[in-house]
């Protein structure tokens, strides 16, 4: 019947928010009976390509084909009545009804007028034995496990639609046994010839299941490729943007400061957290900027979480000036003069609707307690200052910082730390979602203020921007710290292989 | 000037509907506006206004901060009973003026406090959290009184309720200097900044150092303080204490005045000063409505129909379509083609 045509194609798919690009010219096709994985950093523009291809929002650009012919969905419901079902990372069920209620809600068998319960038990009960799984239909949703929740929200999703299922971090909250369980039933449908789509971060179940890999980045298609033939050097140089063997700074011609800086003044060791990160050893020496680097889910914010004390360490110590401190609390942490700019901007970082004046202020009053404020004046002065040598525009103190742009809000929260003084600073993804400009002055700031010997850890997706800014390059994995890379290896090609696992004899 | 003006534009809106309304009423009722001098003391409809809106700006005044960090107090018309039945019971046991002060204002912070674990600790919907002592309350109440009306007979602590000083009766004293007290501490101080930036975004606040617990546990108890002198004047004034009717229903007028006063149930920036105005509105109305000669059975209707009419200008889609007449009559003769270009 669709013999020549693909599943589901889209072709030059384009969307903006507000006059900025989410997604630009991107293609994308899925054939039936297929697995797809569907990979990229934060901010790649998976989940707007996904909900363009499920309804949820409408494409600006570009053509989506069902089987050959164009569809338009709308809604979630068109996209569902059009063969299109999703089932998305917090499992969209209600977990206040029972299985059987779940799995008919909205299209209730019924029997004069009534709802036709044990037609709904009985249609409920051999729907999800296809599923090899077994279980009490008129229980509630609640008493089940999250894997199971899955699977019967995968089957309501095929039994609704059944052409293309698509599936949005499935295993993230999943054990080992439980995600053998669902790619069992993957593959299963795979058989029955549903094309499944298929978002996660975990690259070994890539490799696992899927059969074709599409690799969005910054909202543009890098590249659709047979797992078969992608070495996974080569998916993860997809995924962060760098060709292996590409040129870098040049890190030998830098002089071996990093060991002329003295003895580390802020250590970590053995610091880690049980389900966060594994523990790691950090030292951290004056005028010295660490990056992390690592792919999405593989614990660099976790790491940053656990030194600004967001997340308490359940083991090893921190140590600064050879004395050890405690840091379980961000006011901890601030007290021993550390500085935190969170990947999230807008609901970890600023504070919309006060003003970039108070919005400057606020860790230093924090710090300063509330019996002794900054005077408007003070903070005027402050406000200004910054708002000066940071460049943020507009240049209006007054204004509430929810109105500035992306890369003038995070100036601010960068003021808020400088103001602050700081002897750490640690940025999360500083240059996320910012234009080229600010970018810029962002990663000169830092060149900057490690001169004047403040020391940084700087996590960034952006491998160019690591070896660009770091003098040393701590690699992540699996929620590990796997390699640490500097002068002569700090490359990207060196962060991709440690990443992939396998430089990391010789970067270690 | 600049910081003045720019107070004024705040609270032009309750100071424009305040004055509507006052200017209603007095055409209304001829006299309304009148100040009398009797026996040294000011009578008068305004004096009258200002007089009976004493519990509610008390209240309102915790509430707005309370509102301010996203939150909201149900408890404190059952905080007043439960202040009041302690003061009654002190006075009737013969404790001093002082005691009897000092404790009923501890029983409030100690109920504000209880609030702030359940919020700030225990991270309970605040609406839950306070709907608790507000149900739980008044039956305190009921048992510190033993189930009657506890009436006790001293001038001293009554006078707190129907006294009057320099011609002024004393609860105004105390609602506005409450007000001046908290208003200075909270501007004075970074109190009023740091609370406005857990309200705003407790996260974000948080990781900048910010302890938001204490600031909850502070709004609280602030509230449960204000309330617990709301409840000694409503004590004193009928000289006794009735757990069953005392303060009730009063948090939702504070409530109500909070946002006639524009702060946002959201969360966020505050004016201790616009909800007064807003607190000042409704008792307006109350009184307005009793001496123009309203059949009574009327009085909570026409109340209901004045905020409604109060809030449809304040609301968001109104102020819309005001700003989008404003800016189409700015760009109307600037672009014609609008309707092509944005479609």
């Amino acid at each position: 019947m669709s013999g020549q045509h693909a599943l589901l194609e889209a072709r030059s798919i384009g969307k903006s928010f507000f006059g900025i690009p989410a997604l630009d010219e991107v293609d994308f096709t899925l054939q039936a009976g297929e697995i797809h994985a569907l990979l990229g950093e934060n901010g790649a523009g998976k989940s707007t390509l996904i909900k363009i291809l499920t309804g949820v929002y409408r494409r600006d650009r570009g053509t989506i084909s069902l089987e050959g012919s164009e569809i338009y969905p709308d809604t979630v419901g068109e996209a569902q009545a059009l063969g299109i079902g999703t089932v998305y990372q917090e499992v969209n069920l209600l977990e206040n009804l029972t299985v059987a209620e779940n799995l008919f809600l909205g299209r209730q068998p019924r029997r004069l007028g009534m709802i036709d319960r044990r037609a709904m038990r009985n249609r409920s009960k051999a729907l999800l034995e296809r599923y090899g799984l077994h279980i009490d239909v008129d229980a509630l949703l609640s008493s089940y496990s999250v894997a199971i929740r899955q699977i019967i929200a995968i089957a309501r999703a095929v039994d609704l639609s059944g052409k293309v299922l698509v599936l949005d971090e499935p295993t993230a909250s999943l054990d080992a046994n439980e995600v053998k369980g669902l790619f069992t039933v993957l593959r299963q449908l795979r058989e029955d010839g549903v094309g499944i789509v298929i978002i996660t971060h975990f690259l070994d179940q890539v490799y696992e299941i899927a059969d074709r890999v599409t690799v969005l980045r910054n909202g543009r298609l890098v590249g659709s490729r047979a797992i078969s033939e992608l070495p996974r050097l080569d998916l993860i140089s997809m995924m962060l943007g760098r060709e292996l063997q590409h040129i870098t700074r040049d890190h030998q011609a830098e002089p071996e400061t990093i060991d002329d800086r003295g003895a580390p003044s802020i250590q970590f060791q053995n610091y880690g957290k049980k389900g966060s990160v594994a523990p790691f050893d950090l030292d951290i020496r004056p005028g010295e900027v660490v990056g992390i680097a690592g792919l999405l889910g593989s614990g660099r914010s976790e790491t940053a979480f656990l030194l600004f004390g967001i997340d308490r360490a359940d083991s090893g110590t921190a140590t600064i000036d050879g004395e050890q401190v405690s840091i379980t609390s961000p006011e901890a942490a601030i007290a021993n003069r550390f500085g935190f700019c969170p990947e999230e901007r807008k609901t970890d970082g600023i504070v919309g609707d006060l003003s970039v004046a108070d919005n400057i202020a606020l860790a230093l009053q924090a710090r300063r307690g509330w019996m002794r404020p900054i005077s408007s004046s003070a903070k005027r002065e402050l406000a200004d200052s910054f708002i000066k040598s940071l460049d943020i525009r507009p240049a209006d103190r007054e204004r509430p910082i929810k109105f500035l742009s992306g890369g003038n809000q995070q100036k601010a929260i960068l003021a808020r730390w400088l103001a602050t003084d700081p002897r750490l600073l640690i940025l999360d993804e500083p240059t996320r979602g910012i234009d080229i400009g600010a970018h810029a002055e962002i990663l000169k700031m830092i060149e900057r203020l490690c001169s004047q010997g403040m020391s940084l850890v700087v996590i960034s997706s952006e491998l160019e921007e690591l070896t660009a800014v770091a003098h040393r390059v701590i690699v992540l994995s699996d929620r590990r710290h796997v390699a640490e890379l500097s002068g002569h290896q700090l490359t990207t090609d060196g962060i991709i292989r440690a990443i992939a696992g396998t430089g990391e004899t010789e970067a270690a | 000037m600049i910081w003045f003006t720019r107070r004024l534009r705040r609270l032009a809106p309750q100071l424009i509907a305040l004055a509507i309304i006052l200017g209603l009423i007095s055409l209304m009722a001829p006299g309304f506006l009148t100040i009398s001098v009797q026996n040294g003391r000011l009578y008068g409809s305004l004096i009258d206004i200002l007089l009976r809106a004493a519990p509610v700006a008390l209240l309102t005044v915790g509430m707005t901060l309370v509102i301010a960090t996203r939150g909201i107090d149900l408890s404190i018309g059952a905080v007043i009973a439960i202040c009041g039945a302690v003061a009654a019971t002190l006075i009737t046991d013969g404790y001093p003026l002082p005691v009897v002060i000092a404790v009923s204002l501890g029983v409030g912070i100690v109920c504000g406090l209880w609030n702030g674990v359940l919020v700030a600790v225990l991270d309970i919907q605040p609406i839950i959290a306070t709907l608790i002592l507000m149900v739980a309350g008044r039956g305190i109440a009921q048992l510190i009184t033993e189930g009657v009306i506890l009436t006790f007979n001293d001038d001293t602590f009554a006078a707190l309720g129907s006294g009057s000083m320099a011609g002024i009766p004393i609860p105004i004293y105390l609602w506005v200097g409450t007000a001046l007290i908290i208003g200075l501490l909270m501007r004075r101080t970074a109190l009023g900044f740091l609370i406005e930036a857990t309200g705003i975004n407790r996260r974000a606040a948080s990781l900048a150092g910010v302890r938001a617990r204490f600031l909850l546990f502070s709004a609280y108890a602030i509230s449960g303080l204000c309330a617990a002198i709301a409840g000694m004047i409503v004590t004193a004034d009928i000289r006794g204490a009735d757990a069953n009717n005392a303060g009730l229903w009063l948090e939702l007028d504070a409530i109500l005045a909070v946002v006639v006063g524009g702060t946002s149930l959201n969360g966020g920036r505050f004016s201790i000063t616009a909800s007064l105005i807003g607190a000042l509105i409704i008792q307006s109305i109350n009184t307005g409505i009793l001496v123009s000669g309203f059949p009574p059975e009327f009085n909570l209707i026409i109340k209901a129909g004045i905020i409604i009419v109060v809030l449809t200008l304040q609301s968001p889609a109104i102020m819309t379509v005001f700003g989008f007449i404003k800016a189409s009559r700015r760009s109307d003769k600037l672009n014609h083609g609008t309707k092509e270009a944005t479609r």
